[in-house]
């Protein structure tokens, strides 16, 4: 630990011990501690939409009708993009599933004027509903667009009621929801493994969206844990690993693992030289 | 510019207070026509507390609007009070006196009105204190001070009160004044109480004088600061088109633009609504118009720098939303009906002696500054948010909602509601300070020469 991070952390516990217990993200070291995250790879994923059908049944999201969705008032806190490569007739769809980055650096958390979204210490982006106002700032600054607002209150009809969550909140009309990496889920595992006396298990956290994966292209685990699945994954597959609008420096939490195509269209530049060729 | 005489102080007085003790029927019509688009506005924002935002036009992943847009256009034109006022007072430009008072009324009913909508537009209005007031409530949170959100209350509030102050500051001689001429004796303690005992001693008037250029000094930097903390709120996000190191002097001298426009329309109006022909005269209107020349195209030289810093970064989102503002329709269309109402179709106007000398001409082209103005913010805040590069299931559209436009007209309707009470209730002409500019213009005959009977010390 360097000597400022030590300071940091000294700075963090003085603060909490006030009763504060809201870190900046400067103090929040990500190479200490748990960062949980995300490996996606794409070259297992097929676009199947069962990841966003477990996030919504885990999660209380609304049930997003076909007039929500031509209004573009949908909530989905995963979604599966799917994107067009190559021109006809060699076009191939392709996916990609979008959710909260949990960003290192993340945009959205530096305009939010009441600290409803924050960073913590396990590398979560974190929505504090109760805090939240509504300004939708964090939005407009998020460049993955992965917020959702929510213009009226949740309805669900006769039976539906009946299968919410009990571990999540339902939230209510003007307020800004979004992915939180299934963070009843994280508290109640890291809960279970407290009272047993014992350490959180190497992938013993899982997401709704990971655990329905049926091609496991999403994992999920403690990225700064070496011996964890994803991380590993991440290393041996560093060739092809890319994290999502890398140029906006947001340090996502998600890795992304890029698509192997053994019959892909290389796209030629000026010189009619492949674009791969050039990796 | 030497102030000519137009009246003996009778006169002034007499034509100055008249609209405050007098109560025309239009005032009534007018009055009551205004009403009825806000309570059409009220009805609104009751819905939306009530039943969320669904009634307004966003969708995702556009989640301002119209709102913002007219938040920043009445930032903007508030902006005239104390530019024309402050400045002017300043410098000492003795043409300023008409018109110092309307300007710096505009301002505060236009902050007033431009407060309103960050607040209606966010998703729970009743929790405005938590964001506005730098207190940690029952929360354990204080506000984010690395928020621009925050930054703005703060700015707009401390605008508000020196605003206000200043105002009350050189209203005191006039209310003053009302006090003396009131009809009945309600309105006389009114006025008195108001006036503070202003009896027009030496020693008052000196305090009045110093008090009123102290605050014109002191309250120039936060003329500049507010706009520039407005604009903070686009450009210290990372969203492309937004993005920009330019964005502070940009909105500022837009702000200026509109709002010295603003003021021009505004004082046509009262030259023929209140009677005050002998006072608001060519000179005052064709001084504005020359200073609106330099302003507007200093305006488009920063409004040329934003678009070319935005091309020069070559960044590929940033260079997609320029392209969608100023080729793609709708707002390719929206692009050039603000350059031509803004600049293309003003400032060509104003530089004929004739047209700035002409009030209809300058009551239109004033109004067409603000109608491109409003566009121009609405050019800025919205393409930059539909997101139309990168991940493709996030391209939005954005259309405004009868809501939004209903809100939209209200706020104009609060604004010259506003102002049409303040002139109803106080005297909207500064009368001391016309009667001062008066006596300096009068001149006495010593020996041969013909000279200002009194000096500015």
């Amino acid at each position: 630990m360097t000597s400022s991070a030590n300071e940091a952390a000294a700075r963090a516990s003085a603060v909490s011990e006030m009763g504060r217990t809201i870190p900046t993200d400067a103090e929040v070291p990500h190479s200490e501690g748990v960062r949980w995250g995300m490996v996606v790879d794409l070259d297992r994923c097929t676009g199947c939409q069962a990841c966003v059908v477990a996030c919504q049944a885990e999660n209380n999201i609304a049930l997003n009708e076909e007039q929500r969705v031509l209004e573009r008032r949908a909530k989905t806190w995963i979604r599966i993009e799917r994107y067009w490569e190559g021109e006809f007739p060699n076009a191939k769809a392709r996916f990609i599933p979008v959710l909260c980055q949990h960003c290192g650096n993340a945009p959205c958390e530096t305009v939010c004027p009441v600290w409803a979204t924050y960073h913590n210490r396990e590398g979560l982006n974190v929505q504090v509903y109760n805090r939240c106002i509504g300004t939708r700032f964090c939005a407009n600054g998020c460049p993955y667009s992965v917020r959702y607002f929510n213009f009226w209150n949740p309805e669900w009809p006769e039976p539906m009621n009946n299968q919410l969550n009990p571990d999540v909140t339902v939230r209510t009309k003007g307020i800004i929801e979004k992915c939180t990496f299934c963070v009843q889920r994280i508290n109640r595992v890291q809960v279970t493994a407290k009272t047993e006396g014992r350490e959180v298990g190497l992938d013993e956290v899982q997401p709704a969206c990971a655990q329905s994966c049926p091609t496991s292209a999403l994992v999920f685990a403690d990225l700064n844990n070496p011996e964890s699945y994803p991380a590993k994954l991440a290393e041996a597959e560093a060739d092809r690993n890319f994290t999502l609008l890398e140029h906006f420096g947001t340090d996502p939490g998600v890795v992304y693992l890029k698509k192997v195509d053994p019959h892909a269209v290389l796209e030629e530049d000026d010189h009619g030289v492949p674009a791969e060729a050039h990796a | 510019m030497q102030e000519p005489v137009v009246a003996d102080t009778k006169t002034s007085n007499r034509e100055l207070l008249d609209f405050v003790f007098a109560w025309p029927a239009w005032f009534f019509a007018v009055g009551g026509a205004l009403n009825g688009l806000l309570v059409a506005a009220f009805v609104v924002v009751i819905l939306m507390l009530m039943f969320g935002l669904q009634f307004l036009g966003y969708s995702h992943p556009v989640y301002w609007g119209f709102l913002i847009v007219n938040f920043v256009f009445w930032i903007g034109v508030s902006h005239a009070g104390i530019m024309v006022s402050a400045i002017l007072r300043l410098t000492q430009a003795e043409w300023r006196r008409p018109v110092t008072r309307a300007a710096e009324v505009l301002t505060i009913f236009s902050l007033l009105t431009a407060v309103q909508f960050p607040l209606i537009h966010s998703g729970r209005p009743w929790r405005t204190m938590y964001w506005t007031f730098p207190y940690d409530w029952n929360r354990g949170a204080w506000p984010n001070p690395r928020s621009p959100l925050v930054w703005d209350p703060s700015a707009i509030f401390t605008y508000l009160t020196s605003t206000i102050l200043f105002v009350y500051v050189a209203l005191l001689p006039d209310l003053a004044l009302a006090r003396d001429r009131a009809p009945n004796p309600v309105s006389r303690a009114i006025y008195g109480v108001l006036a503070m005992g202003f009896r027009g001693t030496t020693r008052q008037w000196r305090i009045q004088t110093v008090a009123g250029l102290l605050l014109s000094a002191i309250i120039l930097p936060i003329f500049v600061s507010v706009h520039s903390i407005v604009s903070w709120d686009f450009a210290v996000t990372s969203v492309p088109g937004w993005h920009n190191t330019i964005f502070a002097p940009y909105f500022v001298i837009g702000a200026v633009h509109s709002g010295v426009s603003a003021v021009v329309t505004v004082m046509i109006v009262m030259r023929y609504a209140f009677g005050l022909k002998r006072f608001i005269t060519r000179d005052h209107i064709d001084s504005l118009a020359r200073l609106l020349i330099v302003v507007a195209t200093v305006w488009l030289f920063f409004f040329l720098l934003d678009f070319f810093f935005g091309l020069y970064g070559t960044e590929p989102a940033e260079v997609d939303t320029w392209q969608r503002r100023l080729v793609e329709p709708p707002w390719v269309i929206i692009a050039i009906t603000f350059i031509i109402c803004a600049y293309i179709i003003p400032v060509p106007m104003w530089m004929f002696r004739a047209i700035r000398r002409n009030f209809f001409w300058m009551f239109v082209t004033t109004i067409l500054v603000n109608v491109g103005m409003w566009l121009e913010r609405y050019m800025v805040v919205v393409p930059a948010l539909e997101r139309k590069s990168g991940l493709t299931f996030t391209y939005g559209d954005y259309a405004p909602s009868l809501s939004e436009f209903i809100l939209v007209a209200a706020s104009f309707a609060l604004v010259i509601l506003g102002f049409l009470t303040f002139s109803k209730l106080l005297p909207i002409m500064p009368a001391a300070d016309i009667k001062e500019g008066q006596i300096l213009a009068d001149r006495i005959r010593v020996g041969r020469a013909n000279v200002p009977a009194a000096m500015r010390e």
